[in-house]
């Protein structure tokens, strides 16, 4: 890894990771009473094996002038390999979650493994660690080809997914130690939020750098996805999170905003990130991998310009859809309902042009578990935006609201289709990294396709069943005027479906478990002997007598 | 202009781009999406004059039906007020003791102090309010604090060792922990009072520890739990005599409370539930022990 460096870039790295050092010496002694003070031990721990590491490697051979006719995947391995250790251990502790409100016994007495802790534990694991892992890997490997354009440096991408990872990192241990907002999806405190935004800062800087000297004329819609992604994100995660922290040697930060506007603030955030990093990025991978992996061209150019600006203009609207009924005055509740209703549309037409892109291939769909992950998906996409844009109508909303029906429109988007397009791109990507011939096992695609299918389908069956029960439950009036049921009757009833939707959520993770086997068991398989698609990894001139890559590239 | 390549399968025209081998076809956005998208348009531009909708400065589009969730909620609060008055009115006005007589207000006490219940009352008592561990049994044994209409109420009201100024105070001293009495007398002690309740321990194994338990109950026990152990509503000491017990009656939990003392929490009620919410309550307790097999 680090004879791919230059010795310039091999010195930066360890000036960064000496001063990243250094803040975490500052962290631990600011807050020795404070778990503000185990992040900063957290960050020594991790940065100075990692400056030995690099010293290590320092003396090798520099890379030499080739590496720039081939593009720099590296960081895309790495990536997809910590996005399936994160999916895996997201996954179990969602489980173990499902698990805790069947039997609350199973926090066994901790308060490190309690549901408020281990729940935000679950979803930035496999929100931000396995989405966001597999987002930056899949871009960096996306962005090059569809520009035919190297990344512009070696450092710049590692600094991105090491320290986008050492941010989940901090989010995640510091739940367990019950460091949080309290901002649902925005969890971790300030010292980690700033860190993002430098993360972030330097990601979309790739992206700038690698479009500004692209070969191709145009950018590919894929790329405008992914910038939509990160460009939003920065924009929501900055504004959301601007708070004062107690002092700088406690992890605890106070809220720029209150009341109402702190909930509306919070949820514009909250949908958005929805709509930006669980959507848009995700789209920008369907868009590379789905149509690669049919051998299809994509149906409609002219359906990718609705879809895109549709989605992006109306999302920006939407987040008070969150806050029908509320504090929230209505005519803002109003505007949040109404411009889900318009998003409809373009999302449909994402998902069309999807599914009819793969005209023609329907043959594959059926022998290849790989495109039918991205099929599914694209289904899923479709009915998840249905069904959201349907729970946005206020009468409807005051049904779904508070209950898990809400929590089974979230795992179809989750599971449906944000997980089952990254398995489906990530089974296609594997063996093009690693330059082998398939993968592994095609067996076992197959059965992580049945498994993750059926997980889904059964915890998405149990939310709506228990979610309307409980809606409905929850608004009985008796012959007296009084209301027929307590909580207590409506969690009663929820106790059969608590069971079902765990059980969903072990094949899901089951399922998990068979990928992460397959991918360990291709990169371990020698390479082929003759690598079937030689297009992939290196940019093809436009015309002859072109060098494809320009030095210092 | 370059030559236009179509797609043999759809017979489209590609856009002419190709990205790593993946080209775009130029195909016509398919009516429906087109339609769609306007019916969507202009159900909104329709919500939108009807309804509250758009920002106008320091007010907003108020909308033509002058619909307003905070009157909506408002006319429905009063509406469901209205239809409960119908019975309201009538047990806010009578007598505890003229209630139990009436049916059809007994049936609104059963329906809507069982959702009470459950609500404010079950995380502790349990839904069939059966008690539990620490947790008195209300459907069974003796009261505290006294099983009069005006009692269970007043104990709802103010709560037991809460913060209310007003609230039922008791403690059971921690005899062992404190050092007011040796382990031996504890024992014994123990022994005794399980004897109240299970007479045949003061015949078995046990009866030189019962007769010595007996002495040392006198000299310390019966300030609060009377000469024979029957408890004392004034103080919400317990009958040791029955066989209900919030603590457990085994021998190993009595010593637990005798060593450590035990000190119970009710939450006072009167800033959470209105005082027809808390009759309901009392109410509804009441008939559920009267109807308890």
């Amino acid at each position: 890894m680090i004879s791919t460096l230059t010795k310039g870039e091999r010195e930066l790295a360890i000036v960064i990771l000496g001063i990243l050092a250094c803040v975490g010496l500052a962290m631990a002694a600011a807050g020795r009473a404070d778990p503000l003070g185990a992040h900063g031990w957290l960050i020594i721990a991790l940065c100075v094996p990692m400056i030995f590491f690099v010293i290590a490697g320092y003396y090798t051979p520099q890379p030499a002038e080739e590496r720039l006719s081939q593009y720099y995947d590296d960081p895309s391995k790495a990536g997809i390999i910590a996005a399936m250790v994160w999916v895996v251990f997201g996954l179990f502790v969602g489980d173990w979650v499902a698990w805790q409100l069947v039997y609350p016994d199973l926090t066994f007495d901790a308060a490190w493994s309690s549901f408020g802790r281990i729940r935000p534990v679950h979803t930035t694991s496999v929100i931000f660690g396995f989405g966001g892992n597999a987002l930056i890997a899949t871009s960096l490997h996306v962005l090059q080809r569809t520009s035919r354009a190297r990344l512009p440096d070696q450092l710049s991408p590692w600094f991105v997914l090491v320290g986008y990872n050492l941010f989940c990192l901090i989010a995640v241990t510091g739940y367990l130690m019950g460091v949080t907002q309290s901002k649902e999806y925005a969890e971790p405190e300030w010292y980690a939020d700033i860190w993002l935004v430098i993360v972030w800062v330097v990601y979309f800087l790739i992206y700038l750098r690698t479009l500004a000297r692209r070969k191709e004329p145009h950018i590919y819609v894929a790329n405008w996805y992914y910038m939509a992604f990160i460009l939003v994100v920065a924009v929501l995660h900055i504004v959301n999170n601007i708070a004062v922290p107690v002092s700088f040697g406690h992890a605890k930060s106070y809220s720029l905003f209150s009341g109402v506007q702190d909930a509306m603030t919070q949820w514009w955030y909250g949908h958005n990130a929805v709509a930006f990093f669980l959507t848009s990025g995700f789209l920008g991978m369907m868009y590379y991998y789905l149509p690669m992996r049919a051998g299809r061209p994509i149906f409609s150019y002219r359906m990718s310009i609705i879809s895109f600006w549709g989605i992006t203009f109306m999302y920006m609207w939407v987040g008070s859809h969150h806050l029908h009924y509320t504090a929230l005055p209505q005519w803002v509740q109003t505007l949040g309902m109404t411009f889900s209703l318009m998003l409809l549309v373009p999302s449909w037409a994402s998902a069309g042009n999807a599914l009819l892109t793969l005209n023609g291939a329907w043959h594959k769909v059926r022998d290849d578990a790989t495109l039918r992950f991205m099929m599914v998906a694209a289904v899923f996409y479709g009915l998840t935006t249905f069904e959201g844009s349907f729970m946005a109508i206020r009468p409807v909303n005051a049904l779904s609201h508070y209950t898990d029906w809400t929590i089974g429109h979230v795992h179809a988007g989750a599971l449906g289709w944000v997980a089952l397009i990254t398995f489906g791109s990530i089974y296609a990507v594997v063996p093009w990294l690693w330059k082998r011939e398939a993968m592994y096992s095609g067996r076992l695609v197959e059965l992580h396709f049945w498994l993750a299918l059926s997980g889904t389908i059964i915890y998405v069956f149990a939310m709506w069943n228990s979610g309307i029960i409980q809606g409905l439950m929850w608004r009985t009036y008796n012959e007296s005027g009084t209301l027929a049921y307590s909580f207590l009757d409506s969690l009663v009833a929820m106790h059969p479906y608590y069971i079902a939707r765990a059980t969903g959520g072990l094949l899901f993770f089951l399922g998990a478990v068979v990928g992460f086997y397959n991918i360990w068991m291709t990169i371990r398989t020698a390479p082929a002997a003759q690598v079937s698609d030689v297009r992939t990894d290196i940019p093809v001139p436009a015309s002859a007598g072109t060098p494809a890559l320009q030095p210092g590239e | 202009m370059a030559i236009e390549e179509r797609d043999p399968h759809t017979g489209h025209a590609t856009t002419g781009h190709e990205w790593n081998g993946i080209k775009e076809l130029n195909t016509p956005v398919p009516r429906p999406v087109y339609f769609f998208l306007a019916t969507t348009f202009l159900f909104s531009l329709f919500y939108w004059v009807l309804m509250p909708a758009w920002p106008t400065g320091v007010s907003y589009t108020k909308g033509l039906l002058g619909i307003d969730q905070r009157t909506t909620v408002a006319e429905n609060l009063r509406q469901a007020a209205m239809e409960r008055a119908v019975w309201a009115t009538k047990i806010e006005a009578s007598d505890y003791s003229v209630i139990p007589a009436d049916a059809s207000l007994m049936q609104v006490v059963r329906q809507t102090g069982r959702t009470l219940f459950g609500d404010n009352c079950a995380a502790c008592h349990g839904a069939n309010a059966k008690g539990g561990p620490g947790f008195p049994n209300l459907t069974a044994g003796s009261w505290l604090w006294g099983g009069s209409p005006e009692a269970v109420a007043e104990t709802i009201r103010v709560g037991v060792n809460s913060t209310h100024g007003d609230a039922r105070v008791a403690q059971m001293p921690a005899f062992g922990k404190d050092q007011m009495l040796p382990r031996s007398d504890i024992e014994n002690v123990a022994a005794f009072v399980q004897s109240l309740s299970n007479p045949s321990i003061a015949t078995g194994p046990d009866a030189g520890k019962v007769a010595a338990g007996r002495q040392v109950f006198a000299t310390n026990c019966t300030a609060c739990h009377g000469e024979a152990g029957k408890g004392n509503i004034e103080m919400g000491a317990p009958d040791l005599t029955d066989t209900v017990w919030i603590y457990g009656g085994d021998r190993q939990s009595i010593m637990t409370t005798l060593y450590g003392g035990r000190q119970g929490h009710m939450p006072t009620w009167e800033a959470r539930l209105s005082p027809l919410d808390r009759k309901i309550l009392t109410l509804y307790i009441l008939d559920l022990r009267r109807r308890a097999p």
